[in-house]
């Protein structure tokens, strides 16, 4: 049977939040008897957005990444419930039935998202249900689908065995799959969220003025092997990303004709390593030693 | 008895049968009938036919002939006049030359007039249905924005939700463009803003005004307590207690003074709607009553209207080009786009929500290379990625004028056209290689300005001159925002005019935009944008003589006095009883040289003011100009007519609650400018003109403004010539009735849908590309009235504004208006900025600021208030149970200051100090701080106007000063600033303390 998936572009995520208010729109001065209870005034985040920026100027990169109940096919809150009061919808969603879920604070704390927020007046744990109230009345999208305008949201009616196909050709990935509560919420492009980059801009000094090198080969090279290789842009600039923090140590490979080869190596750590000033050394200079980097910051 | 004498009269004797019918059958005309008792009595000038109306307790009962006492009498020149006027569809221009050749008079108490006549235009309007049944009690009703249009889903008299709306099969199909094999087509529904997704959350909002209030030390006959607003209570009052206090203070001034003595002002743009918006009937009231008008600076616009026009004119445009067709040509033929200062996924083309998002989403498929210039990584830089340069706040002409020292050097430019197209390229070429001066404007030089290295705008300007490349300046790519609000903004905007010239501007693939303007949409059919005027009948004022009056009769309107302050100068002409200024006047290009001062000539000084809207101290300069306006016994009323109680409502007398315009009737389109920015709806993927429904009833006692006018008007004796005798229901139909929507759909169908999608031309009908006729030498071929015919100076419709009818590098209006201001020379010069690097204070205040629009409220506009908009931590964060404004910090000016994520800061100069909270980036170079202006909410920790602000209004610390001395703009971007970790107390800043020490660093 046609179960109900969300699938979210990070790339396309730029923090507009429309999706986290549409959730406010929806729940804030409204209750869905079975489905939903007032959402508080303020206070909650049902919808979330979190945010990450690696590098440094020159070279950033922020990525957005929304956050909510995944209405997991194995979810732990299910499990802390007592009396039926998480229950998991043959359609894939899972919803906290606001009239049996009353004092149970233990579903809060099973959720191992933080997705799972705590009514205090009410004395009711609360997520997002998927719009299930909606999706039963005939929408096809949520909320945050809808009003999404870079389409990041998408919301699939499928079979598991389609979404498991859609997961493999659009590399979808799932939040913390290791847990094995199997959610049903879907990313693409999740890798920006943690993976870092090298990147760099070259420079050189042709007919005695410094100049941006463009159209430059660099290789990156890990363990003994090309990773990858990249050209030079118009201002000299480029960038390996996807690269894993804390991997050791790599080395770019620069060669670009009229100066000589360059061997840079680095470090990665933590964070995404900028060199934002290599200057190339005109071929027939005498040659340099390999250049060592170790970035600055941490 | 001639036959029209019997027709009218057997006319009127009908409609007594009508009335008593129509209350029987709708329980809102009982209602409505019920609301007054009193005798109207209807006849001709000559008595030949009469005929009295009696309401008493909702019965009607009628007599013929004269009454011996009625309250009011309704009398028309004769009975062929009275059966044209009062037949059901009666024609307004008849109607209104009626009114004005003294054919049609009213007598009586004016409220009972308005009464009478709006109660007589109710009978049609008591068969008319709108909004769509949804089940379940749900009906779906449609309204319109300033951040997009929406369904309002509504039941049991309560909003349940809000959405965008989803076009249906029905509605007229999409345009597609078809560029390098791929064909675009945009997203099948309409998007909206962060601050009208959480509108919901602020109408419901505590914070709404929802009763007439009154200052609790504030009696008009007696104490004032001037010097207490903004500390004292409000104690809750009537509406009528309210109107009559209002009332008769704005006789009072008037008798005491003389005219010029009510400063009328509104905020910009806080709600939407042709007929109910500040441009229309808040104009047509003040002019009733005769007011000191507040004129705005351009401050959009600023180095566009006060610089860039003088090159090439578009006055009409405030120095902005046209823009049609360029979504197209960009798709099809660019090769890169520079965005400089631009962020359009901020500012959302104003009111244009996320309709460009989608398309510029093409811009990564078509693999078309961008550059982003701006201090700040900002938003569409993070989603587009491409090449980020961040110059100093303020330096970005020098950068400029290197590009163009390259493209010289190099032979990068299109030399023809600057042969043919432009004059005066050869002195400002001179100044460029230092042949003036003896410093030539090199990339090297350059760097030294703005810290981006010389080699990066080597390969940027060399990029630039030798592929087809789109400028993106602004918000709106062909200017609007950013750098242009800034000490160097008129620089700016200028140089990248010129830049555009040598480029040859128009070339295909060689133009003003980023995907923001410029969609293949109809601009035939007519529909009025809201600064046409709606119902304001300003001709002098509004658009309204150029694009409605033809269309829309009405009454008209003018204020007497013509004394006028810069909005920016309020806090002055109060406190200091001067100021002087320069207008904002498109109509030509020399309409800004006009120096006004204030008071001027035998005009009062103001006493009263009259505030439309609440947003002041979050969106004007060294705002804490504005509260100490506020705290003084030189203003001795103010009334604030406002949705919310926040900002500067907290300093007036009288408080007259307003309605959100989701409470009222309205008319508009989505975008729908017209006026200065005409044809803004191409930023949008479809025309929509919407029905702005009623979709609940005005919460508490809060009505309309339009209503909130009339009953003012009608203490004055003015109700019957503000409204016309009509609602505002009446109003939005006669406004339905002006525009070309009955040609294409009934007034039935459109009140019931709410909306309807204006259908796009055929690919072969649309308009041509922007300025391609001036490339090609042509004349003008876009469906553009402007200029003024009389601003050509040749042929009509062939070349430019600009004296010359050329694009001028050296302009010939700067040269007649003053060729030796050192700030506004013929040719752009770079001139450092008078706050910035450079300045004396930047050692004490070493942080440039920069305060563009917020991403996620519109000016005061959804900020504060319980909003939803709160909980986005890049908004406001949450710390120790207060929501604090964020201000943001390169990483290592932070770690210098010891300054953590989310930690509070003291940001303050010699002006004022606010307490934010920091979120720490690499998104900004060292130096430079980042901070939204607009916050709503004003709260200061000890006394208001001289203490510590946690509110967020970084407006307090931008310079009043304008951006030059000849011309009235904002230089908000051009700031100074010191950030430190807070200590929680409201005594780390006092004003006598900063003032020390400006005087001691100057």
């Amino acid at each position: 049977m046609k179960k109900w998936n969300l699938v979210i572009d990070v790339a396309k995520c730029f923090n507009c939040n429309c999706c986290t208010l549409a959730c406010h729109d929806e729940y804030g001065g409204n209750e869905f008897p079975g489905y939903a209870a007032e959402m508080p005034k303020l206070g909650h985040r049902w919808i979330d957005i979190e945010q990450r920026e690696t590098g440094r100027r020159p070279m950033v990169e922020v990525s957005y990444l929304p956050v909510m109940c995944n209405h997991c096919d194995n979810p732990p809150c299910l499990e802390a419930a007592k009396d039926g009061a998480v229950v998991k919808r043959a359609d894939g969603i899972v919803l906290i039935v606001p009239e049996k879920a009353v004092g149970q604070r233990q579903i809060v704390d099973a959720c191992p998202y933080g997705a799972v927020f705590w009514n205090d007046e009410k004395q009711l744990p609360q997520a997002w249900p998927f719009d299930a109230h909606l999706l039963d009345a005939g929408w096809t999208r949520t909320r945050g689908s809808q009003v999404c305008p870079t389409q990041a949201m998408r919301t699939l009616h499928v079979t598991d065995e389609e979404m498991t196909r859609l997961a493999q050709t659009e590399v979808l990935e799932v939040r913390s799959p290791e847990r094995g509560t199997q959610p049903r919420v879907y990313y693409r492009h999740l890798d920006r969220l943690r993976s870092v980059f090298i990147g760099g801009a070259l420079s050189g000094v042709l007919a005695g003025i410094l100049e941006c090198i463009a159209e430059a080969r660099i290789r990156l090279m890990h363990g003994g092997k090309a990773l990858a290789e990249k050209r030079s842009d118009t201002f000299g600039e480029f960038r390996f990303s996807g690269l894993a923090p804390d991997s050791g140590a790599y080395t770019l490979h620069i060669e670009v004709a009229g100066f000589r080869e360059k061997l840079i190596e680095v470090q990665l750590h933590r964070d995404s390593v900028c060199l934002d000033a290599i200057e190339l050394e005109a071929a027939g200079a005498p040659p340099a030693a390999v250049t060592a980097h170790e970035p600055t910051t941490a | 008895m001639a036959i029209a004498e019997v027709k009218f009269s057997a006319l009127l004797f009908g409609l007594s049968g009508v009335l008593r019918l129509m209350g029987s059958r709708h329980p809102r005309f009982a209602r409505r009938l019920a609301g007054r008792n009193l005798t109207a009595q209807m006849r001709t000038a000559d008595y030949a036919v009469a005929r009295h109306f009696t309401f008493q307790d909702g019965r009607v009962r009628s007599g013929r002939g004269l009454h011996a006492a009625p309250d009011i009498t309704v009398t028309v020149a004769n009975a062929e006049l009275g059966l044209k006027l009062f037949r059901l569809r009666p024609d307004h221009l008849e109607r209104v030359e009626a009114m004005k050749n003294f054919q049609l008079q009213a007598e009586g108490p004016d409220d009972l007039v308005v009464w009478f006549t709006q109660t007589l235009n109710m009978i049609p309007t008591l068969f008319w249905k709108y909004g769509t049944d949804l089940g379940n009690g749900v009906t779906r009703y449609v309204s319109n924005t300033n951040g997009g249009p929406v369904f309002v889903h509504v039941k049991n008299g309560r909003i349940l939700r809000i959405t965008p709306i989803e076009f249906d099969t029905s509605d007229a199909p999409s345009w597609s463009i078809e560029a390098r094999g791929r064909r675009f087509v945009p997203p099948r529904q309409t998007t909206v803003a962060p601050h009208t997704m959480c509108a919901k959350s602020t109408i419901y909002s505590t914070g709404r005004l929802l009763y007439p209030m009154k200052r609790v030390d504030f009696d008009p006959n007696g104490e004032r307590n001037c010097g207490n607003r903004g500390i004292s209570g409000y104690e809750r009052i009537s509406w009528d207690e309210a109107l009559n206090i209002v009332a008769s203070e704005i006789k009072r001034v008037k008798r005491d003074f003389g005219p010029g003595a009510i400063m009328g002002t509104h905020g910009s743009h806080h709600t939407w709607g042709n007929i109910g918006y500040y441009i229309s009937a808040a104009y047509r009231f003040f002019n009733a009553i005769g007011t000191t008008k507040v004129v705005h600076n351009p401050d959009s616009w600023e180095g566009w209207y006060w610089g860039a026009m003088h090159h090439y004119g578009y006055s009409m445009r405030l120095g902005q080009v046209e823009t049609y067709g360029l979504v197209e040509d960009l798709l099809k033929e660019a090769e890169m786009v520079v965005f400089w200062s631009a962020d359009p996924e901020t500012t959302s083309g104003s009111y244009a929500a996320f309709e460009g998002t989608s398309r510029r989403q093409w811009l990564r498929e078509l693999g078309i290379e961008v550059v982003h210039i701006d201090p700040y990584y900002n938003h569409t830089a993070a989603l587009l990625g491409g090449k980020w340069i961040a110059p100093r706040p303020g330096t970005d002409a020098a950068m400029a004028m290197a590009i163009a020292h390259v493209w010289i050097s190099e032979g990068l430019y299109d030399k023809k056209f600057v042969a043919e197209r432009c004059v005066g390229f050869e002195l400002w070429r001179d100044y460029l290689l230092g042949n003036q001066d003896g410093v030539p404007k090199t990339p090297e030089w350059q760097e030294a300005e703005t810290g981006v290295p010389a080699r990066e705008v080597r390969a940027l300007a060399r990029r630039w001159g030798s592929s087809k490349t789109y400028l993106g300046a602004g918000g709106w790519g062909n200017g609007h925002g950013g750098a242009c609000r800034s000490a160097t903004g008129i620089q700016w905007a200028r140089a990248l005019a010129c830049l555009m010239a040598m480029q040859g501007m128009g070339r295909p693939g060689v133009n003003y935009g980023l995907l923001q303007w410029g969609t293949p949409i109809d601009l035939n059919f007519s529909f009025p944008g809201y600064s046409d005027g709606g119902m304001s009948g300003d001709v002098e004022g509004t658009a309204i003589a150029l694009s409605l009056y033809l269309r829309m009769p009405q009454l008209p309107t003018f204020n007497p006095p013509t004394q006028k302050v810069p909005r920016l100068r309020i806090p002055e002409a109060i406190l200091e009883g001067h100021a002087e200024g320069y207008p904002w006047d498109g109509k030509t290009i020399e309409g800004q040289f006009q120096k006004f001062t204030y008071p001027k000539t035998g005009h009062a000084p103001v006493q009263m003011l009259y505030k439309y809207g609440g947003a002041s101290i979050g969106t004007m300069t060294d705002t804490n100009r504005y509260v100490k306006a506020y705290r003084t016994d030189k203003l001795p009323f103010v009334v604030n007519q406002s949705i919310w109680f926040e900002g500067e409502a907290k300093f007036a007398d009288i408080l007259l609650p307003a309605c959100s315009s989701f409470e009222r009737w309205d008319i508009s389109e989505f975008g729908g400018t017209g006026g200065y920015a005409l044809h803004g709806q191409t930023q949008m993927n479809h025309r929509v003109v919407l029905m702005q429904h009623k979709c609940i009833e005005p919460l508490g006692e809060s009505k309309s403004d339009f209503q909130i006018f009339t009953e003012l008007a009608s203490r004055l004796g003015l109700g019957t010539y503000f409204c016309e005798g009509m609602s505002e229901l009446d109003w939005v139909k006669r406004m339905f009735d002006a525009s070309d929507l009955p040609k294409h759909i009934t007034w039935k169908k459109f009140l019931k849908k709410g909306y309807y999608v204006v259908p796009v031309p055929a690919e072969n009908r649309r308009h041509p590309p922007a300025l391609r006729w001036f490339y090609e030498g042509r004349k003008k071929d876009v469906p553009e009235p402007h200029p003024l015919p009389g601003d050509y100076t040749e042929q009509y419709l062939e070349g430019l504004q600009t004296q010359s009818g050329k694009f001028e590098f050296e302009c010939s209006s700067l040269k007649r208006f003053d060729p030796d201001d050192p700030e506004r020379p013929p040719i752009v010069k770079y001139l450092p900025s008078w706050e910035g690097c450079h300045s004396p204070l930047h050692g004490r205040y070493p942080l440039q600021l920069i305060s563009p629009h917020s991403r996620f409220s519109y000016h005061t506009m959804s900020d504060g208030k319980e909003s939803a908009i709160n909980e986005i931590r890049e908004h406001r964060v949450l710390v120790n149970g207060y929501y604090y404004w964020v201000i943001r910090i390169n990483a290592q000016d932070a770690a210098e200051r010891a300054i953590a994520l989310n930690d509070l800061v003291l940001v303050h100069n010699e002006r004022g100090a606010i307490v934010c909270a920091a979120r720490v980036t690499e998104r900004l170079p060292r130096g430079v701080v980042h901070s939204y202006s607009s916050s709503a909410v004003y709260d200061p920790m000890g006394d208001p106007g001289y203490s510590v602000d946690r509110g967020g209004c970084v407006n307090q610390l931008t310079p009043k000063r304008s951006i030059a001395k000849q011309v009235m703009g904002t230089a908000a971007n051009s700031c100074l600033v010191q950030v430190v970790r807070w200590d929680g107390s409201s005594g780390q800043w006092s004003a006598s303390v900063a003032a020390t020490e400006m005087e001691a660093a100057s």
